[in-house]
């Protein structure tokens, strides 16, 4: 009984079509959002900023952005890392080649400049289907990153070919570069995050949400009922790219400030996301963020534990993590498809009943 | 059905359409029409070409040969999607519902070539996009309460048993409010009661909204009382065509469901 | 022939040298794939995997000893000289084998009917799992792997060619690693091995069987599982025998399990279930980089390996979608 939806009657279908229709979920996410946007950045240090809370953030944007390709159109994507390179790369060369415009459009136009490419990279997916387009989706990560190392006028023309973010502010306030303060850089990427989480899950459930899932769960009949194919791929491989983008952007000018292509971008990060995914629910919105807590916080917590309380070498508790990790994956994989938002789910359900299960 | 009801011109045409894959022949030299509010059966033994008749009519498939007329025009080599959009809505032999989704979405999706908003709307859920969202919701809800499936609005179609998903797919079909509907086999599998449903919902989708179906179907008894004219496949080639009970005493039709030497 | 000639000649011998070895890689795929139906990802790893555990026999390392000795405060590392290569590689298959039976016990029995693209995730996890655990049992260092295989450049050949230069001009000859010729007439042995066995036994006959159809073979009385077994380990050989060619060329290290990353696009050439595809394919892709880099990749700043082979797939996807010996796809509703 600690979860309610009984009692919650909906007498138009508009109340029906709200963004969360279920008054509790309302209450809830409302708590959360006042305690992330008017507490957490009284008490936010850099310890917190640095390995938990930007991180964390950065990567929902990408786990939102695969899932939306992945997840509710089903195509797998592996070059996440490529398209959150070309978010970084484009959010660097508009910061410096226009050094007036304001840091929220930089972001928004790196988002944009990278949906363009990533419906260049969609456009095979109108022919090849499954894994030969996870492969297919391989040439975009390595294409983009080899692009970013090779050609100077990405990283202009740089000796060491790493870029860095100049420091950009908001309202007066650094929120890019050395000395923007923690505060200013969770609250900025939060503001990202909320409202780009809002406008995917609005997405999801209309009509663009509705073809990409159509696609997904069977093409050729989605066809058949009147899905325009290529409309409804190359949308999913825009939006998506679009958030990966932001992400990217993010992930360089706020959360590291210099980045190095290979070491950065690399496939490794493609992977990362697609764990993400998998782990906390491939199609939900939710299960982005909690795949993305999840795998932030991992790694955290078994470096604390390991190093810090057994006093393991760093580069096992690495292959430690790599196990489980893998594990993990198939254990998802086998058990609960859906993973963590389906396990919250079938929780719900349970707490519905509780305390009387009959 | 009596052969006393009145039709209007033809929906549809097919003139001398031939179909083949690689050296297979699916289809040889069909032609036939399909009236205006008329309930139009396509029989035959497994193998005949019903399928792939159904295929070409929706531009699954492209004849090689032959001629198309819908709704008065000729028809030229289109995408599937846009002859969906044109008016002509179908189910599928083996179900080929949207698993993922609720019941309720599948309906929805069944309407998304009347869905015009833009992506910006959409994401903001307001303004054009939450109008024409709840405007269509309202026009599927009547479909759910006409198909009585209210109590799975929201349940994912993958969960339901054979016999609903049968009916929200035929309840996908009508979402579309299609000019033309076919139905490949909507009965294929079920019980008594489960056809007996199905026909009712048949024939008054037929009735009350006026639309014109051409449905493939197995179960001859069911197609002698609901269908208005019928089309004999066999082979891929066309054996009969006419009123029930002109086919059911055809001699052609006779051999071939009962199975005649062919030379 | 001029010397220009004769370095594109040896730029194309060497492409086809390394092209054998991606083919090694994608052979393993292939029977997986054909066996299965699933998208190993963890082939690479297998081999990195494979190549760790034999050096570790032949020298003799205790196996997860860093864990041990972290976690007990011990400090042992080897528990004897090490064995002879070919013992080595005797318990390197048996741990192989077992690896195949944990993988059907574990993992695929029971995502028997998910999607395709499941199971190819969860490789991607076994691949994970694998690597963490190959370097948790014999460390992550970089290692020497020397079966005793002979290396370095080949004179003979060096000596036949020089002659080929025109008159008077500068030329030493071409430069061919001897290991890659063993590695590449190891190479031809396992796959006609692979061919007879298939041919020839009953197990090969079960195998196609599976291969075609696998409810109509388990209805004919084959185990599935047993099958599946069979191919893990086959698939386990085959990594091994990459394992030991890469490893002996360039050491066995981390960026091994990169080359099951290429060996992808060759599989897109050559089609998932064509063994002479995988073979044709390998040779394409290690040519065309190789080609490619030694033409192309100046004038645009090189490394172009490192994406050549998956844009030359997405390109050839684009026109013959089922690969150079796969069927046609007919699509039905």
């Amino acid at each position: 009984m600690f979860y309610r939806e009984s009692g919650d009657f909906k007498t138009s279908y508009a109340a029906d079509q709200q963004t969360f229709p279920i008054r509790f979920d309302r209450i809830v996410i409302a708590l959360v959002l006042v305690f992330a946007f008017a507490v957490v950045p009284f008490f936010i240090n850099d310890y917190w900023e640095k390995s938990i809370l930007l991180p964390f953030l950065v990567w929902s944007l990408a786990a939102l952005g695969l899932n939306i390709l992945t997840g509710y159109c089903g195509q797998v994507s592996l070059g996440t890392g490529g398209f959150m390179a070309v978010g970084a790369y484009a959010c660097y060369k508009l910061t410096t080649g226009f050094p007036d415009l304001n840091i929220i459009f930089v972001i928004l136009l790196s988002g944009g400049i990278t949906a363009l490419v990533g419906i260049v990279f969609g456009l095979p997916s109108l022919r090849i289907k499954g894994f030969y387009l996870a492969v297919a989706t391989l040439a975009s990560q390595f294409f983009l990153v080899w692009l970013f190392n090779k050609v100077p006028w990405f990283y202009n023309y740089s000796a060491s070919g790493q870029i860095s973010m100049p420091e950009r502010t908001l309202f007066g306030t650094a929120v890019t570069g050395s000395a923007a303060t923690p505060w200013a850089t969770y609250l900025f990427s939060l503001l990202f995050v909320v409202v780009f989480a809002f406008i995917a899950r609005n997405l999801t459930r209309g009509r663009l949400g509705r073809s990409w899932m159509a696609i997904r769960d069977m093409d050729i009949a989605a066809e058949i009922i009147g899905v325009p194919p290529l409309q409804a791929k190359l949308s999913a491989f825009a939006v998506s790219s679009f958030y990966i983008g932001l992400s990217g952007a993010l992930f360089f000018g706020v959360y590291l400030g210099a980045v190095e292509p290979t070491e950065a971008f690399g496939i490794d990060k493609s992977f990362l996301v697609l764990f993400m995914i998998i782990i906390g629910g491939l199609g939900s919105i939710f299960g982005s963020f909690v795949g993305a807590a999840f795998m932030t916080l991992l790694p955290v917590l078994f470096k604390n534990i390991m190093v810090g309380g057994f006093g393991w070498p760093t580069d096992m508790v690495q292959h430690f993590i790599f196990m489980l990790v893998g594990g993990l994956i198939m254990f998802f994989l086998i058990v609960e498809p859906h993973g963590l938002a389906q396990l919250w789910r079938v929780t719900k359900e349970k707490l519905r009943l509780w305390p009387f299960p009959h | 059905m009596n052969s006393t009801r009145k039709f209007g011109d033809p929906i549809l045409a097919v003139n001398n359409i031939s179909l083949s894959f690689g050296g297979v022949k699916a289809l040889t030299d069909i032609s036939f029409d399909i009236l205006q509010g008329e309930i139009r059966a396509i029989i035959g033994p497994n193998g005949a070409g019903k399928s792939s008749m159904l295929n070409v009519i929706n531009g699954f498939y492209q004849p090689q040969e032959g001629e198309v007329w819908f709704d008065g025009k000729l028809r030229g080599p289109l995408r599937p999607y846009e002859i969906a959009r044109q008016g002509i809505a179908r189910t599928f032999q083996n179900i080929a519902l949207f698993k993922g989704m609720s019941t309720l979405d599948n309906l929805m999706t069944g309407r998304i070539t009347k869905m015009h908003a833009n992506m910006f709307w959409q994401a903001l859920w307001k303004g054009k996009a939450e109008n024409e969202e709840l405007e269509h919701r309202e026009r599927v809800e009547h479909i759910i309460d006409f198909l009585e499936i209210q109590a799975i609005r929201k349940t994912p179609v993958g969960r339901l048993p054979y016999g609903l998903q049968k009916r929200v797919e035929l309840g996908r079909a009508l979402a579309a409010e299609s000019k033309l509907l076919l139905l490949d086999e909507p009965m294929a599998g079920m019980n008594l009661e489960e056809k007996q449903d199905m026909c009712r919902f048949i024939l008054e989708v037929n009735d009350q909204f006026g639309t014109t179906i051409a449905l493939i179907e197995h179960d001859m008894s069911v197609v002698m009382d609901i269908a208005d004219r019928v089309v004999v496949l066999d082979y891929g080639k066309k054996i009969g065509d006419g009123y029930p009970d002109e086919v059911r005493n055809d001699k052609d039709v006779i051999d071939a469901y009962l199975g005649v030497a062919h030379d | 022939m001029s010397p220009m000639i004769l370095n594109t000649i040896e730029v194309m011998l060497n492409g086809l040298m390394t092209g054998v070895m991606y083919s090694l890689v994608a052979l393993g795929f292939v029977l997986i794939f054909k066996a299965s139906g699933i998208f190993n990802y963890a082939q690479g790893v297998m081999a990195l995997f494979a190549a760790l555990t034999l050096v570790g026999f032949q020298s003799g390392q205790i196996p997860f000893s860093h864990l041990i000795n972290v976690v007990f405060g011990t400090d042992y590392h080897n528990w004897g000289p090490g064995m002879n290569a070919f013992l080595a590689i005797l318990l390197t298959m048996a741990v192989m084998v077992l690896l195949a039976w944990l993988v059907e016990r574990l993992v695929l029995r029971h995502l028997v009917n998910q999607e395709p693209i499941i199971l190819f995730m969860a490789t991607i996890g076994l691949a994970f799992f694998m690597e963490g655990l190959g370097d948790m049992m014999w460390g992550a260092n970089i290692k020497v792997l020397d079966i005793g295989l002979p290396s370095g450049g080949s004179f003979w050949w060096e000596d036949v060619t020089r002659v080929w230069a025109t008159e008077g001009s500068d030329y030493y000859g071409m430069y061919i690693d001897v290991l890659d010729l063993w590695a590449a007439g190891i190479a031809i042995v396992l796959v006609v091995a692979l061919t007879l066995f298939s041919q020839y036994t009953k197990t090969g006959r079960a195998l196609r069987a599976v291969a075609d159809d696998h409810q109509a073979a388990l209805t004919v009385g084959i185990s599935l599982r047993t099958i599946w077994i069979v191919v893990w380990s086959i698939a386990g050989f085959v990594a091994l025998v990459a394992g030991i060619m890469w490893g002996s060329k360039s050491g066995i290290q981390f960026s091994l399990s990169l080359i099951a990353l290429k060996a992808l696009p060759v599989l897109i050439l050559g089609g998932f279930t064509s063994i002479p595809g995988a073979i044709v394919g390998g040779l394409i892709i290690g040519v065309g980089e190789k080609l490619f880099e030694f033409t192309i990749g100046p004038l645009i700043g090189g490394a172009t390996e490192n994406w050549f082979a998956y844009v030359l797939a997405l390109v050839f996807l684009m026109f013959r979608p089922q690969g150079l010996y796969g069927d046609k796809i007919i699509e039905r509703v």
